[in-house]
């Protein structure tokens, strides 16, 4: 079955799959039908069944990826809606990414290092926080692996996305401004992305978070790292 | 349309050259991302050229992680001998991340607003 591996059956098959995720998701309520995340396991399911490598997949899913980088720099108008909110609050927001920073990476590699993870392993969730092509920079820079750092990051934006809301409650965080926040510095784009679905306001504030820490963690990771003993 | 693809593509080839030639270590979106914000801010672009194509790709950015997330069947044999640490590690700092965050926030906000409130009076 030649066809199964044609680059355009196989785009179009992740549209299908998603959309379908989507349409159930919007017709139930359930959050665990999430497009994303049963788009992923649905293709991995199929690819694994059908016996096609990852590689033989990319040659139709480089066509997605490749919009993400747009779809960042789209990001800009958000934010530029944003701005005046952001100047008003300029210390409190730089304060905050900061913090949520340093914590977010120094609890996940303490953590990890709990659980008995391997170096490399720790590496490779360090910036697990911020947008792919942040995250798999500093990690192939500090000697991660990744494309694992890729799979957990995307998994965490998924997690986040999910339960953030919840979480924030709990947290008893009650702006708006810092709920969207803090879900876009935990959980980058695809956090994001379940923000702006409860609107374009939530949606802009959390695109501050990934935008401040992916920046801050850009500069930070491979400090921190380093002074947590995993220099390269 | 096209007015909207060509200025996002020339924002993203703004931080392409940036990178390059600057070596920062910061990916060319995040830095297309800041340029374009601070040209739609200084008026060099208007809103309405990048608007329509903006709003699309921002609503459905979730879409365009999913190849990047597939690549996780390159890895599921690591995965499943550290799933533990991978799992325990990654959901706990995630919230850990969302409280410190909205927590400082909160308190730095009220904090500014409280000595702006001295300061006037």
């Amino acid at each position: 079955m030649d066809f199964l591996q044609n680059k355009f059956f196989l785009i179009a098959l992740t549209f299908g799959f998603y959309l379908v995720a989507q349409f159930i998701q919007r017709r139930t309520g359930i959050k665990l039908f999430n497009p994303i995340l049963i788009a992923i396991a649905a293709m991995i399911s199929f690819l694994l069944l059908c016996d096609i490598d990852y590689d033989t997949y990319k040659q139709g899913g480089d066509y997605i990826d490749f919009w993400l980088k747009p779809a960042v720099v789209a990001l800009g108008v958000p934010l530029y809606k944003q701005l005046s909110t952001i100047k008003r609050q300029l210390l409190p927001l730089l304060l905050s990414e900061l913090a949520g920073c340093v914590a977010g990476v120094v609890s996940v590699v303490l953590l990890a290092e709990m659980f008995g993870a391997t170096r490399q392993v720790v590496i490779s969730l360090a910036p697990k926080a911020v947008t792919t092509p942040i995250a798999m920079e500093i990690s192939s820079a500090m000697g991660g692996i990744a494309p694992l750092t890729a799979a957990v990051v995307v998994a965490t934006g998924i997690f986040g996305g999910m339960t953030g809301f919840r979480i924030v409650r709990m947290s008893r965080i009650h702006s708006p401004i810092a709920e969207g926040l803090s879900i876009g510095t935990a959980a980058h784009a695809v956090g994001t992305s379940a923000a702006m679905e409860r609107s374009e306001r939530y949606g802009a504030f959390s695109s501050i978070g990934l935008t401040l820490n992916g920046l801050f963690t850009a500069l930070l990771a491979p400090i921190i790292l380093e002074l947590l003993g995993y220099s390269v | 349309m096209i007015l909207q693809f060509g200025v996002l593509f020339a924002f993203l080839v703004a931080g392409e050259l940036l990178v390059r030639f600057t070596g920062i270590p910061v990916p060319s979106s995040i830095i297309g991302m800041v340029l374009l914000c601070a040209s739609l801010k200084l008026g060099i672009v208007k809103l309405k050229w990048v608007e329509k194509l903006s709003s699309f790709l921002v609503h459905n950015l979730g879409f365009f992680f999913v190849p990047a997330g597939i690549g996780l069947m390159n890895c599921l044999g690591l995965i499943a001998d550290q799933l533990m640490p991978i799992v325990c590690a990654s959901v706990i700092s995630t919230v850990i991340i969302i409280a410190v965050t909205g927590w400082v926030h909160q308190f730095t906000r009220s904090a500014s607003a409280k000595m702006a409130h001295k300061i006037i009076k």
